[in-house]
């Protein structure tokens, strides 16, 4: 099977990448770019541990094909960190033990940076709700709440 | 709570993994590659039970590609035995039947063969190119239908053991166990009311958001490396090397960052398999399940059937308890039974008590050890009863079971007379409690559930090294599934008397430290933990040795203190003290390295107990429970890492809610799982929980020297029974059926509404 | 003499019934022995796939372990955890 060339954005990198049309996004990520954060639990979009955001939306990889992200701005938990300064979010989850096996987490992170950057200041029930697409099974997601809504304080306290 | 007698134990210090965590760069199984790495699948029973009659591989192994292929004859026949294998009692003709079936399928996912070949997409096209022929038989999944006398058997060979005389038919039932305390028959005549009823449990999986996977690399000299995600290396170690007649110093096992385990990844599937295609192929080989055979073929825990009958004075003493337990083991003999039935009544100082137990085998995937193993399923029930008994006396739950406690020198039904406990601590902190004083809102109803788990000890091994800068690695030889790396860092720290983050902890593979048993039975942070302190002792001793040579004294006149050797007193001499950066610098004038090293087999790990308090309302047209707030209280021990002990009572408690609430398999009449997936094996969500409040009582474990006892296992025990207590509470219909999900809760409740309504 | 506890029904199965009994003995294993040579086959009952608890603490693996002159001795089924 002839292979696709998709031109995208990787975590701001001009990125260039061939893959089969039937390889999900997440596939590409793990096994043609290198990237491994985003995990596969599940498949089917159900767990969320593959989050993404394309394009300022929010998506599971292992829902989106490859060759879809030709054009696209794609970022992974690779991309989270700025240099060697975690994102506020990122310290949050680790001061806060907001992971115990931590395989969730880069999902989980994603996720809760995708709801602050269009929710800046959101409620518990919202964090919640925000957040109900990633499975967690360690934590009870109490400590993760806690630590996302933390985040947002802090965040809004800097802005001030 | 924790009196901070200590600098870094009781402290809530970032993780050592944390960072990795956090930026995607911590590498779990999956994350593991080799050059020239092929890509491992398995076939899989579609039939619950069924002969194999043949199996062709001729058309899937001339697929260009295709560079192994393994089936149950690639795998020796092992012994009808019970035998140890890393540690644990597995009976080893079973073991080597799940990961690969020989003679029949036993449950519908079972493996049947592999291949391993370039592509994914090669490997699944080989699969579909295997004929297998089989002969379907009939099967049986429920446990109560498979101990009926004419049921489908699934050994021949099985006898039912702990009957006198043996058994001379088959039978599914592999074992009986029975406890008795006083004379139960005797007791129930003394109560002024008896309450009966009978419980049902759905096997619920451990639900780790990391499936198996593992990456086998078989060199021609007979040497294996395996990376793998495990809560147990050594044990991954002992059942491989088993399996395939390998000796344990031919095979090295390097534990990934682990997903979740629960009990879950105690066990192998993959690992075996994936060695015997590397070495057939004479390439690596790299397995990953999918989460569909996550949930088909990897351990649940057991579903079970549980009648239990208490007998009560009017003044609230419980005189009598009879409670029978049967749980399938799935497949293959060793349910959780025996625990389930030595945690059923373990909270409680009651007279007279008989507790049978039934090992059940049905087709099913063999269970697996989750959270606890056995406990949340008897506690179910139990819990449940008690609540009768105090609804029936008007009285509250919580003084109900302080009139009942167990306490030092209770006599247990299984044998043992408790030593120092903390049951009566934990209900009076319940009951002293914020959430339970407060008023329960309008519309909600309160609950309450208690529990109980055992803790363990059990080997391990540690060693601290120091490094020429006077920094320290700890190595263990324990996966951290939860922080424990923070913990035993902290008490490494405490003891060196130096900065947490001059400390590193590994997790070392089977090659670099000794052998340690698995992470499971909370047992982690107490025993590794202990070995991680015996070893910076060891170490300390060292450093004291090479201060009194640079001293030119006696090795009693240096003290360690505050991360120096110092002069124990004026007498020795004035010298500067020596700190562990100096000693490290001279380490080579004064004897070479500077390191420690400790074994053991840690005793007297110390029991839990829990406590859960929930107020919940019912939605009576939809049968859909929302939790409005949650504590769990626990008897820990002394906290080492606040945060992750509430962590472990958090995840616990919400496990248990989903056990409660939503999970459980569901099978056709073929015997065909029909929810292996998480959109129908409904986990809880964010938005489908509350905080989870915790109260840590801490009362120190004396056979530890900072008072830890293992606290991850008993937080899943009292769920379901508070969670089935609040309902009853605020509906007046008490459910005996686990989950009590929307669909079961409303045909409940419209079942009652007409004799409610007639009241 | 320690006190040897049994569940009831390992006592029914391989010592006559009896789940309380006053044995001599100052190891677990001199206690096994002891026992063996009341109820002639236990020991290998004993030696594995037990775990024991010595005056109410409880050992994986106690073969080895010494016990007090009153000791309460019991063993009951295996625990792992997970």
């Amino acid at each position: 099977m002839a292979k696709i060339h998709v031109t995208t954005t990787v975590n701001g990198e001009p990125t260039e990448f061939l893959c089969t049309a039937t390889q999900t996004m997440l596939d590409v990520l793990r096994d043609v770019l290198g990237l491994t954060g985003a995990k596969e639990g599940c498949g089917s979009g159900d767990c969320g541990a593959c989050s993404i955001i394309v394009d300022d939306r929010l998506v599971c990889g292992c829902l989106m094909l490859g060759a879809e992200a030709e054009g696209r701005r794609i970022l992974t938990i690779e991309g989270m960190a700025e240099g060697d300064k975690l994102h506020p979010l990122q310290q949050k989850f680790v001061e806060l033990a907001a992971l115990q096996c931590g395989v969730c987490t880069p999902g989980v992170l994603i996720a809760a940076k995708a709801l602050l950057d269009r929710n800046p200041d959101p409620t518990e029930t919202e964090v919640r709700f925000g957040l109900a697409g990633n499975l967690c099974r360690c934590t009870g997601y109490d400590k993760i709440v806690r630590a996302v809504l933390e985040a947002a304080a802090e965040q809004k306290e800097i802005a001030r | 709570m924790s009196e901070h007698r200590y600098k870094w134990v009781g402290t809530r210090q970032n993780r050592p993994d944390g960072a990795d965590k956090v930026t995607g760069r911590a590498r779990f199984a999956a994350d593991f590659n080799l050059p020239g790495e092929l890509v491992g699948q398995v076939l899989r029973s579609p039939h619950a039970h069924a002969v194999i009659k043949s199996i062709d591989v001729s058309r899937a192994a001339a697929l260009p590609g295709v560079k192994a292929i393994v089936t149950g004859a690639d795998f020796p026949e092992q012994p009808d035995q019970v035998v140890p294998a890393g540690e644990m009692q597995v009976n080893l003709r079973d073991v080597t039947r799940n990961i690969m079936a020989k003679e029949k399928a036993l449950y519908e996912g079972h493996a049947v063969a592999a291949v391993a070949a370039t592509t994914a997409d090669i490997a699944k096209k080989a699969l579909a190119l295997i004929e297998v022929e089989y002969e379907k038989l009939p099967h049986v999944i429920d446990v109560r239908e498979a101990m009926a006398e004419d049921a489908p058997i699934l050994h021949p060979q099985m006898r039912t053991e702990g009957v006198t005389p043996t058994p001379s038919k088959a039978s599914n039932i592999a074992k009986r166990l029975e406890f008795t305390k006083g004379d139960a028959a005797a007791g129930f005549v003394k109560a002024d009311f008896v309450i009966e009823r009978e419980f049902t449990t759905q096997p619920v999986h451990q639900g780790y958001i990391e499936p198996h996977a593992a990456l086998a690399s078989a060199s021609e000299d007979g040497q294996v490396q395996l990376w793998t995600t495990t809560q147990g290396h050594f044990q991954v170690r002992g059942f491989c090397c088993r399996l395939l007649e390998l000796e344990t110093s031919q095979l090295r096992v390097t534990p990934s960052e682990i997903g979740g385990g629960f009990g879950g990844k105690t066990v192998v599937y993959l690992e075996p398999v994936a060695i015997r295609l590397s070495q057939k192929a004479g390439r690596p080989v790299k397995m990953v399940m999918s989460r569909e055979e996550v949930f088909r073929a990897s351990g649940p825990t057991s579903g079970g059937h549980v009648q239990v009958k208490l007998g009560a004075t009017r003044d609230g003493r419980i005189v009598a308890a009879d409670v029978t337990v049967a749980l399938q083991a799935g497949a293959f003999p060793g349910s959780p039974v025996g625990p389930s039935c030595m945690c059923s009544l373990a909270c409680y100082d009651i007279e007279n008590i008989r507790v049978v137990g039934f090992d059940v085998v049905s087709n099913r995937p063999k269970v697996a050890a989750y959270r606890a193993p056995g406990a949340p399923i008897s506690a179910w029930a139990v819990e449940s009863t008690v609540d009768l008994v105090a609804l029936e006396l008007g009285m509250d739950p919580i003084e109900l079971r302080l009139k009942n406690a167990a306490k030092k020198g209770t006599k247990t039904h299984y044998g043992p007379t408790f030593g120092v406990i903390g049951m009566v601590e934990t209900l009076e902190a319940a009951k002293a409690s914020a959430h339970y004083r407060s008023k329960v809102k309008p519309g909600h109803a309160r609950g309450v559930a208690a529990g109980f788990w055992f803790n363990i000890g059990a080997d391990s091994s540690a060693a601290a090294h120091v490094g020429e800068d006077g920094t320290v690695t700890i190595i263990s030889g324990s996966p951290d599934i939860g922080g424990s790396r923070a913990s035993l860092a902290m008490m490494a720290a405490e003891e060196l008397g130096i900065d947490y983050d001059k400390v590193r902890p590994i997790v070392a593979d089977t090659a670099s430290i000794g052998f340690s048993f698995v992470t499971g039975g909370s047992r982690v942070t107490f025993a590794t933990g202990l070995a991680v302190i015996n070893a910076t002792r060891d170490m300390i001793h060292q450093l004291k040795l090479r201060a009194a040579k640079l001293w030119e004294v006696d090795v009693d006149g240096v003290v360690w203190q505050d991360g120096e050797a110092r002069p124990s007193s004026t007498n020795v001499g004035e010298f500067e003290p020596l700190s562990l950066a100096k000693l490290a610098a001279s380490a080579s004038r004064t004897g070479g390295p500077i390191n420690g090293h400790a074994q053991l087999n840690a005793q007297g790990a110390g029991p839990g107990f829990g406590v859960h308090i929930v107020d919940l309302k019912v939605d009576a047209d939809t049968g859909i429970v929302t939790i409005d707030r949650y504590t769990a209280v626990q008897d820990v021990g002394t906290a080492i890492h606040p945060s992750y002990v509430e962590g472990q009572l958090q995840g616990g408690a919400a496990q248990g809610i989903g056990w409660a609430l939503n999970e459980e398999y569901i099978y056709d009449a073929r015997g065909k799982l029909q929810n292996a997936g998480f959109l129908d094996y409904r986990m809880p969500v964010a938005s489908d929980l509350p905080m989870i409040e915790t109260l840590l009582v801490e009362v120190p474990n004396p056979s530890h020297p900072y008072g830890v006892r293992g606290v991850g296992e008993v937080p899943i025990v009292p769920p379901m029974a508070a969670i089935g207590n609040a309902i009853a509470r605020a509906t007046g219909v008490r459910m005996v059926d686990l989950p009590m999900s929307p669909p079961r809760l409303s045909a409940a409740l419209d079942a009652a509404s007409p004799r409610l309504a007639a009241e | 003499m320690a006190r040897v506890v049994l569940t009831y029904s390992f006592a029914r199965q391989y010592a006559s019934g009896q789940t309380e009994i006053e044995v001599p003995g100052r190891t677990v294993r001199q206690l096994i022995r002891a026992l063996d040579a009341r109820f002639p086959g236990i020991e290998r009952r004993l030696e594995h796939d037990v775990a024991v608890v010595i005056d109410g603490v409880l050992h994986q693996n106690a073969y080895l372990e010494e016990v007090g002159e009153t000791a309460e001795v019991a063993f009951i089924p295996p625990i792992a955890g997970g």
